[in-house]
């Protein structure tokens, strides 16, 4: 066994199957940073035996065997009692892991759940699950959420102990609480996609990482749970917006709205993908927030084919989005809807229904507003809310096309 | 686990009358958790008017009227409880009868080194 096809198979293994490993270390001992620690020590170990011993037949139980052995002798130095004994029975299930032909069990759900659990502070949900179930490095998370790596870090730490110390239990809810504790843990997958949208400074490189990350949770959950529309909903919603990320600025790096969007530069596979899930969460029959939203993006997908938007439709969906989830992004979209589907002055009262002490610095609705200002032919007003816009955002090609729009 | 589920009431509501049922309900309450297995143990709290503070500074005991810190919510209760989990210890504070007017606050025991009483 050659050296560099070790390394190579103890990255393949870290990039494959981290968050299962310590999903399933942490659902047996209740300690996500301990079993985050003896599962790095077991990495180190593989790195130092693999290449003179060989990759062992199943890596994964390898790795695992080499985490439990860590974690008996923490707790043995520790001498907490209670954690020796929930430590020893890992041993025991980790053994028979090891043994066993078959692949060990996947926990990754549960995980997802704790992650997002209500107890564990909400700025916390995102970067913990980034870190335990895909094993990105605290710095990489605090620059997409523009924090200093010690700040995430500390964030990361204290809700790790809060798992620990407050005996938050692997195990996934159970009715009534899991409908509500599944909407927790799309949220955090979709704000780990939002925050990279928004937060995309240097021209992308975090945010693409992050959107792809959000992407691959969601398609895990997918498997995991295959019978609840909004995960799938979720899932076409990211995808719809994945597959235009490369016509979103063109070949100058400026920003192209939406509407201006070349479609052939537009994804078809992920589209597919999209529509596909999309079709599942409607054949389960319940509809919910991230389904609308992700058959709004749907209806701007099919111009790729009929050449036109059905804006009517898109205000149709608005109504019912707008009673399930009144955000103030939803109210923008819908006011939006309204005036490109012909009546631009009932979009212009929708959007003066938000209170300028709400819409504050929030771009779109100023964007919106400009938009809707020059369709009325207003263009002192409109160049006034785009310049507005423009200094609401930290995205330097947006700021330049809302600028171009001040000045018509 | 054992977890403590703190009651904090506004200062007022001390003095006012026993409402006949937040009586029962808090009665059933303790039932529930007896016949649950899971009650250490409880108690409610008088007026903080009626609490004393004690510091000792420099070798010297200082007694003071009131409770330790004068705020608009006061400590009325408490419950002492042996669940599994969080979320099971949520649930217990869902159920107290305060919860539907304040927030029930709930926090793991630390290892104690002195109560080797009934709170082990």
């Amino acid at each position: 066994m050659g050296e560099s096809s070790a390394f190579a198979a103890v990255e393949a293994v870290a990039r494959n199957s981290y968050g299962r490993l310590v999903a399933y270390l942490a659902a047996r001992s209740g300690d996500v940073a301990g079993a985050e620690d003896a599962l790095s020590d077991a990495f180190g170990t593989a790195l130092q035996h693999w290449p003179v011993n060989g990759v062992p037949q199943k890596p994964e139980a390898w790795l695992l065997h080499a985490a439990r052995n860590r974690l008996i002798d923490s707790a043995r130095r520790a001498q907490v009692r209670k954690k020796y004994e929930t430590v020893l029975q890992l041993a025991g299930e980790a053994d028979d892991v090891a043994t066993m032909n078959d692949v060990f069990p996947d926990e990754r759900l549960k995980l997802l759940f704790v992650c997002s659990h209500p107890a564990i502070d909400i700025a916390a949900r995102t970067p913990l699950m980034l870190q335990t179930v895909l094993g990105l490095d605290a710095a990489c998370i605090a620059s997409a959420f523009l924090v200093s790596p010690a700040a995430m870090e500390q964030r990361l730490v204290r809700a790790k102990n809060k798992i620990r110390e407050a005996g938050i239990p692997f195990h996934v809810p159970e009715l009534p609480e899991w409908a509500e504790r599944l909407s927790f843990v799309l949220d955090a997958i979709y704000a780990a996609y939002t925050t990279g949208w928004e937060n995309v400074v240097d021209d992308g490189s975090t945010h693409h990482a992050l959107a792809g990350d959000a992407v691959a949770i969601a398609r895990t959950l997918v498997q995991l749970v295959p019978n609840e529309p909004e995960v799938h909903g979720l899932l076409a919603l990211m995808l719809h917006c994945e597959a235009r990320s490369e016509a979103r600025h063109n070949c100058a790096g400026e920003f192209v709205p939406l509407d201006r969007q070349d479609t052939t530069l537009w994804s078809r596979s992920l589209i597919d993908e999209a529509e596909r899930n999309l079709r599942i969460a409607s054949g389960l029959n319940r509809m919910g927030r991230y389904q609308i939203e992700a058959a709004i993006q749907s209806i701007h997908a099919h111009r790729a084919m009929s050449g036109v938007i059905d804006w009517p439709e898109i205000v149709l969906l608005y109504e019912g989005l707008v009673r399930i989830t009144p955000t103030i992004g939803v109210q923008v979209g819908r006011a939006v809807a309204l005036a490109e589907s012909g009546d631009i002055l009932a979009g212009f009262a929708a959007l003066d229904e938000i209170s300028a002490d709400r819409a504050g610095n929030y771009q779109p609705w100023w964007a919106a507003r400009g938009h809707l200002l020059q369709l009325l032919g207003r263009v002192g007003e409109a160049s006034d809310a785009f310049e507005r816009a423009a200094s609401s955002t930290d995205d330097p090609a947006l700021r330049t096309h809302l600028l171009a729009r001040a000045r018509p | 686990m054992k977890y403590i589920l703190l009651v904090h009431h506004p200062k007022d509501s001390f003095d006012a009358p026993k409402n006949p049922a937040e009586v029962a309900a808090g009665r059933a309450y303790g039932e529930a958790l007896r016949a649950a297995g899971v009650f250490v143990a409880g108690a409610g709290l008088v007026s903080p008017q009626n609490a004393t503070s004690v510091s000792v500074r420099e070798g010297k005991r200082h007694v003071q009227d009131g409770p330790y810190a004068e705020t608009k919510e006061f400590l009325a209760g408490f419950v002492i409880i042996d669940v599994p989990d969080l979320d099971a210890a949520l649930e217990w504070a869902a159920r107290n009868p305060s919860a539907s007017h304040t927030p029930v606050e709930v926090r793991p025991l630390a290892g104690s080194y002195f109560a080797t009483g009934i709170i082990k």
